[in-house]
């Protein structure tokens, strides 16, 4: 009889090792500050964002870190006292300029929010509302795009048989996946994550979990969660921010077991700062 | 003393770490103990007392146990990271190589009841002195567990070599006494395999040493120790 024990090929901790980015990252932060009127959020910010990766974002409430996703698709702009210096680079062309579109940006750095946010449309309209406004596509095309940003979103199986139904109907869990769904149909380079289930149960919570997984072989994914058993989950790499400082950056896995800055680990330890 | 865990948020996480931490240290006292009990019993020819000993190892599984259960209810309940995750990994594992110390000191009180049911024989002059010295790495490496301290934890870890050399030479001096005289291979024989369990739990405290070596750094120690052949190039001669 033979030995059909075999090694496994990778340990689990080894397996939870990114695989190296590619070395220039798809989104970067350069010396980025950011100010709401006199407040100073974000103090000199560096931080590299690898492609097709999930790096994720935590630190203490007021830290920054939903700051910094809203710096990254310039969501701020249409405040007047709210103001970005520094740079943000998108494939190395700094998208804080201001001759840099946004709509443009928008079509390639898409959001999802805490709170699901679905149109009050049909659930069909949400996702090709997004679409029509970037693209002209007959209504075949079209179903077959909203088909696949709802399979994206794992949203299609459970929605196909009522897509002409509002979207308002649908559960917490249903709508943020909608929420994603619409994000990825316009087919984006990155997908900025804010807190994306803290309103959801643990089932659906695990299913945006399993999603994000999914997503991050086509879409470079940025997270903010409060959650860190869920960032050492579904990250490959981590930021700490503190009172608006980039503190610590590096593998998830070495965030988590052994970080490097005091500040880091009082505060994924609960400890007083 | 142990460093207390302090300054959490939640104050029962620090309870529950310090409770788990407390378990360890008793454990770590009571296996010392044994160890003692099981040699003085041996060299006293004290059958009762090896008996004592031999019972005794319940109360080290038991703690053990209830390592295991609190390590549990801690994951379950705190999800521990960083240092509090390694304190965790660290306590679980070191249980288990206190419990193992255990058994080898009842064991080898279980052996010295054998030999007091024949005559006395002389005993290998090496293994008080072995099982001193195995005692002796025990406590230093439960006294580096309690302060927290590694390079404590390292010398003990880099000592384990001595107890390597001395059960070599018993294990020499036993085989002489054996062709010397073959009426005593059988307690000779006992005698060796308490040798052997003496010299596993040098190994045991090695563990530990490499244990509290990744609770405090937070990685493996990096240097690999020489390992000498020891007893496996030993000619009978």
């Amino acid at each position: 009889m033979t030995d059909t024990y075999t090694v496994p090929a990778l340990t689990m901790a080894q397996a939870a090792q990114p695989t190296p980015a590619k070395s220039s990252p798809k989104m970067a932060a350069r010396d980025l500050d950011f100010h709401y009127d006199q407040f100073r959020a974000l103090k000199d910010v560096n931080l590299d964002i690898a492609e097709r990766r999930v790096t994720a974002l935590i630190g203490p409430s007021g830290c920054g870190k939903s700051t910094l996703l809203r710096v990254f698709n310039r969501i701020y702009s249409i405040y007047p006292k709210q103001v970005a210096s520094g740079e943000v680079t998108l494939d190395g062309i700094n998208i804080l300029d201001a001759k840099y579109s946004l709509n443009r940006l928008r079509s390639k750095v898409g959001m999802v929010f805490q709170k699901p946010v679905p149109f009050p449309m049909s659930i069909y309209e949400n996702i090709s509302y997004a679409i029509r406004h970037y693209e002209k596509l007959s209504r075949s095309e079209m179903d077959d795009r909203v088909e696949e940003a709802l399979a994206q979103g794992a949203l299609w199986e459970e929605v196909k048989d009522k897509l002409k139904q509002s979207a308002l109907g649908l559960s917490g869990g249903q709508q943020q996946r909608l929420c994603i769904a619409r994000a990825v149909a316009l087919k984006p380079d990155v997908l900025l994550l804010d807190e994306p289930t803290s309103a959801l149960d643990p089932i659906a919570t695990g299913k945006i979990e399993q999603l994000v997984a999914e997503l991050k072989d086509r879409y470079t994914i940025a997270i903010v969660t409060h959650n860190m058993q869920q960032a050492a989950r579904v990250s490959d790499f981590t930021a700490f921010m503190y009172l608006g400082e980039m503190v610590e950056f590096g593998q998830t896995t070495q965030i988590f077991t052994k970080p490097v800055k005091k500040q880091t680990e009082d505060y994924i330890t609960g400890r007083f700062g | 003393m142990t460093t207390p865990h302090a300054h959490h948020i939640v104050k029962s996480y620090d309870n529950e770490l310090n409770r788990l931490t407390g378990e360890i240290v008793r454990m770590g006292d009571l296996a010392v103990a044994q160890l003692e009990g099981a040699i003085s019993a041996l060299t006293a020819r004290d059958s009762k007392a090896a008996t004592a000993v031999i019972s005794g190892d319940a109360a080290i599984d038991a703690l053990e146990l209830e390592v295991g259960r609190d390590a549990l209810q801690l994951l379950v309940a705190r999800a521990p990271m960083a240092r509090d995750l390694r304190e965790v990994v660290a306590a679980l594992r070191i249980s288990s190589d206190i419990e193992r110390i255990g058994d080898y000191a009842s064991n080898v009180a279980k052996r010295s009841r054998i030999l007091n049911q024949n005559d006395p024989v002389k005993l290998a002059s090496s293994l008080p002195a072995l099982a001193d010295l195995a005692g002796e790495l025990v406590s230093e490496v439960l006294a580096a567990y309690s302060h927290r301290d590694a390079d404590r934890a390292l010398l003990v870890w880099n000592r384990d070599e001595q107890l390597d050399d001395l059960y070599t030479g018993l294990f020499r001096e036993l085989l002489t006494y054996m062709m010397e005289d073959p009426r005593t291979i059988t307690p000779c024989t006992h005698l060796l395999f308490m040798a052997k369990n003496i010299e596993r739990i040098g190994d045991h405290a090695t563990n530990i040493a490499e244990n509290i070596y990744f609770l405090v750094h937070g990685e493996a120690v990096p240097q690999t120790r020489r390992k000498g052949e020891g007893v496996y190039d030993t000619q009978a001669q």
